[in-house]
């Protein structure tokens, strides 16, 4: 038949709506929009929710069974939607710009801060923040970087949810063994322990380093293509007296290629010759395999992911498995200097989300004390500096003390918006001299400095 | 219902005014691929270019002559200025030429196996397709696993020892290719068999009263006849392969060792540093290659027709 009754075709369109109508509807049903539905069916079905990004890693797991005793105080869900590492910071990045509702709040990167606040992805929460109190129960160095744009402005665009830092995971056995304690003595004139210095902890990887019979003398980042490497190198920077720059004039000539800042990058050259093979692009998983399978005596991880390493199950050295934070340095002027790199995340209110009355709800419960104690009894690393004094705190897990220590030492990476270019330049240009072998620490880092610049001054903060 | 005529014609005036011609209804059913098309792919296709003259960052607040700000074709000169770009595409160059030659050659080889008749051939064929249907991510991150130089099998099972195949910049190109062979091995293998079979007996039986020899069967009669499928087979592969990302995303990831593949450089360049314009405009140019060397491939497809 050529032709086909116009009342077909209405009768087709019709059913296709109708089914088009039916499944919206039942889309709503199942995650009602709080702001479309009664308040009355709203309360008796219980169906008040939030969702929380994250990414996908333990503390996200502790943050959603923490909620729960939001739920059962307030009847309102929450969900925590974990998102992998590789594409975490991509994929927010690319909701806010769309201005998108899916979530109420990001638990986002430190160094995002000043991208999410200048972009108006966050919601301002200064006034929020002192009427809480926050700015008097959180560690300050925890609200400056996790919070705080631009530093020492005294703007707040999130409350402090996980801390964290660099530190080190190390096997107390092979440390311990009488043999290895009296080779190591006799090589290099001192006792084998627990680093005191950077420069011991490099006499350590070198000492284990046995190749030939499958053990390696460490296991550290290298570049993964988003922070790992500029995180471990930047400790090494500080350490030995150098810095990225200088945080409110943007100025980096002299700072980044200083005597010190070359030392630290020559350091991490020297140290990265005893990783296992195939570590030029390590992150966090690659340097907890290491440990677990028993091919190196020590590791360097966020705190985050020692988790792992102190269970049983996953890590058959468990028992013997100790932890320290990044130990001192004298740098190449004689200074002695502690740094670790801050990792971890602040809670930050999404401008675009259709119940920020819930959202703050939420966090108003979180900053309270007593949560902030139950958050770190589950393993989430807490900033309330009355928990973290606590000796409760300290006993939770067998590397809280270094949790505690590293808070103290620990700083942060460039946090205005152009932060992931700068980081990506400085990932290509350090990795080019520490994982290939290319170069100088020297040239690594005036090219570097050539590249801030001029990402700064496209940027405009040089007018 | 209408009439219609002795010649079978639909006489105009007998159309109920209910009913729909046959175009009507095509495009009316066409409509929503044309909206959806054109709102998905043909709209940021012209946004792109537009961008791609522009100095602006998806990441950064839109505001007009700031972000974007028009800049003419500055993105454009600096890309073809820029001699780590040209790096980009050399190596890109190098890794089409090694994959799609590997998998051209083995593919037509194991099309020319598989038509000699043997038991289980088609359980054979049915394996040897099987990397073919898995995901490339998937692929990616399972080759991933074999190539760690601590525990991988591929090194055991080479017995080679513990050769980094994933983080050391002179090696790690050809860890993809290898892994890209494996994969798209199967589809040249595929269209060759095809080829193959269409081909008539009777040629070979003539060659054979003619008593030429295989080289001279291959040569005069299976190649010529393959060859128009095989072309289609590498503008399909090259295209592919000049993209690549999905691969090399799983297997070395997009860190500084990672191989300077085109296509990864267009990633970090678009959605780590947010650079959008700039990412634009390496798409255009990225475009322009492949149009270009398809377009010669095709010359040589009508060609063959002929």
């Amino acid at each position: 038949m050529k032709k086909v009754s116009l009342w077909l075709v209405i009768l087709v369109i019709t059913v296709s709506m109708v089914a088009v109508f039916s499944l919206n509807g039942c889309k709503k049903e199942a995650a009602p929009a709080e702001e479309e539905a009664a308040p009355a069916e709203e309360a008796a079905a219980g169906e008040q929710f939030i969702t929380i990004h994250w990414a996908q890693w333990a503390p996200a797991d502790y943050l959603e069974k923490l909620s729960k005793g939001f739920t059962a105080e307030t009847g309102i869900k929450v969900t925590v939607e974990q998102t992998p590492w590789e594409t975490f910071v991509q994929k927010y990045n690319t909701e806010m710009i769309a201005h998108s509702d899916a979530w109420d709040i990001i638990v986002g990167d430190s160094q995002d801060i000043g991208n999410m606040a200048v972009n108006g992805h966050y919601v301002d929460l200064t006034d929020w923040i002192i009427e809480h109190g926050v700015d008097k129960t959180f560690t300050p160095a925890s609200l400056t970087y996790f919070a705080e744009y631009p530093k020492g402005a005294g703007k707040y665009y999130a409350v402090p949810c996980e801390g964290d830092g660099l530190a080190w995971a190390y096997r107390k056995d092979l440390f311990g063994d009488p043999d290895n304690m009296a080779a190591f003595e006799s090589e290099y004139g001192y006792e084998l322990g627990v680093p005191t210095s950077w420069d011991m902890l490099k006499d350590v990887a070198e000492f284990f380093h046995d190749p030939d019979n499958g053990f390696y003398g460490v296991a550290i980042y290298g570049d993964n293509g988003y922070d790992s490497l500029a995180m471990f190198a930047e400790q090494c920077i500080w350490s030995f007296g150098g810095e990225l720059g200088d945080y409110s004039t943007y100025e980096v000539d002299g700072l980044l290629n200083s005597e010190g800042a070359i030392a630290g990058i020559e350091y991490y050259y020297d140290l990265f010759k005893f990783v296992p093979p195939g570590f030029g692009g390590a992150f966090y998983l690659e340097t907890n395999d290491a440990f677990v399978s028993g091919i190196v005596p020590m590791s360097c991880n966020y705190l985050a992911f020692f988790p792992g390493l102190a269970n049983e199950e996953t890590n058959p050295y468990a028992a013997d498995t100790g932890y320290f934070a990044c130990p001192p340095q004298k740098g190449p002027d004689g200074v002695e200097r502690q740094f670790a790199a801050l990792g971890g995340q602040g809670a930050s209110v999404v401008t675009y989300s259709k119940k920020q009355d819930l959202a703050f709800k939420w966090l108003e419960w979180f900053v309270k004390p007593e949560t902030q104690l139950e958050w770190a009894r589950l393993g989430g690393y807490t900033c309330n500096a009355e928990v973290l004094a606590s000796d409760e705190f300290l006993s939770f897990t067998p590397y809280n003390p270094t949790f505690k220590k590293t808070m103290e030492i620990f700083k942060d990476w460039w946090a205005c918006p152009e932060y992931d270019e700068l980081l990506r330049t400085f990932s290509e240009d350090i990795a080019n001299y520490v994982v290939a072998g290319n170069g100088t620490a020297e040239e690594a880092l005036n090219k570097c400095v050539e590249d801030w610049e001029e990402i700064f001054g496209a940027a405009g903060y040089y007018d | 219902m209408f009439k219609r005529s002795k010649d079978n014609k639909i006489e105009r005036n007998q159309i109920s005014y209910h009913s729909m011609r046959d175009t009507s209804l095509i495009r009316l059913f066409i409509l929503p691929t044309i909206i959806l098309l054109v709102v998905i792919n043909v709209f940021p296709l012209f946004w792109s270019l537009i961008l791609s003259f522009s100095n602006y960052s998806a990441k950064m607040l839109t505001q007009w002559g700031e972000n974007p700000e028009m800049i003419g074709g500055v993105n454009y000169s600096r890309i073809l200025a820029d001699p780590d770009m040209w790096n980009k595409f050399i190596t890109t160059a190098k890794y089409v030429l090694l994959s799609v030659g590997g998998e051209m050659i083995l593919g037509f080889g194991l099309a020319l196996l598989i038509q000699l008749k043997f038991k289980g051939r088609e359980f054979i064929t049915t394996l040897l397709i099987l990397p073919m249907t898995m995901s490339p991510v998937i692929v990616g991150l399972m080759w991933r696993l074999f190539y760690n130089p601590n525990w991988g099998m591929f090194n055991y099972l080479l017995g080679l020892g513990r050769i980094d195949w994933i983080s050391d910049p002179s090696r790690n190109l050809y860890s993809i290719v290898i892994v890209d062979i494996w994969m798209w091995t199967p589809f040249v293998m595929l269209l060759s068999i095809a080829g193959l079979s269409a081909i008539p007996q009777y040629l070979y039986e003539a060659a054979e009263i003619d008593r030429a020899s295989w080289w001279s069967k291959f040569r005069r009669i299976t190649l010529p006849i393959v060859y128009p499928i095989l072309l289609v087979a590498l503008i399909f592969r090259t295209m592919e392969a000049f993209k690549i990302f999905d691969l090399p995303m799983g297997i070395t990831g997009r860190g500084a060792m990672a191989p300077p593949l085109i296509a990864m450089h267009l990633y970090n360049i678009s959605f780590v540093t947010w650079k959008t314009s700039y990412g634009s405009a390496i798409g255009y140019i990225i475009l322009i290659v492949i149009i270009a060397i398809t377009s010669i491939f095709i010359k040589y497809l009508n060609k063959a027709k002929q």
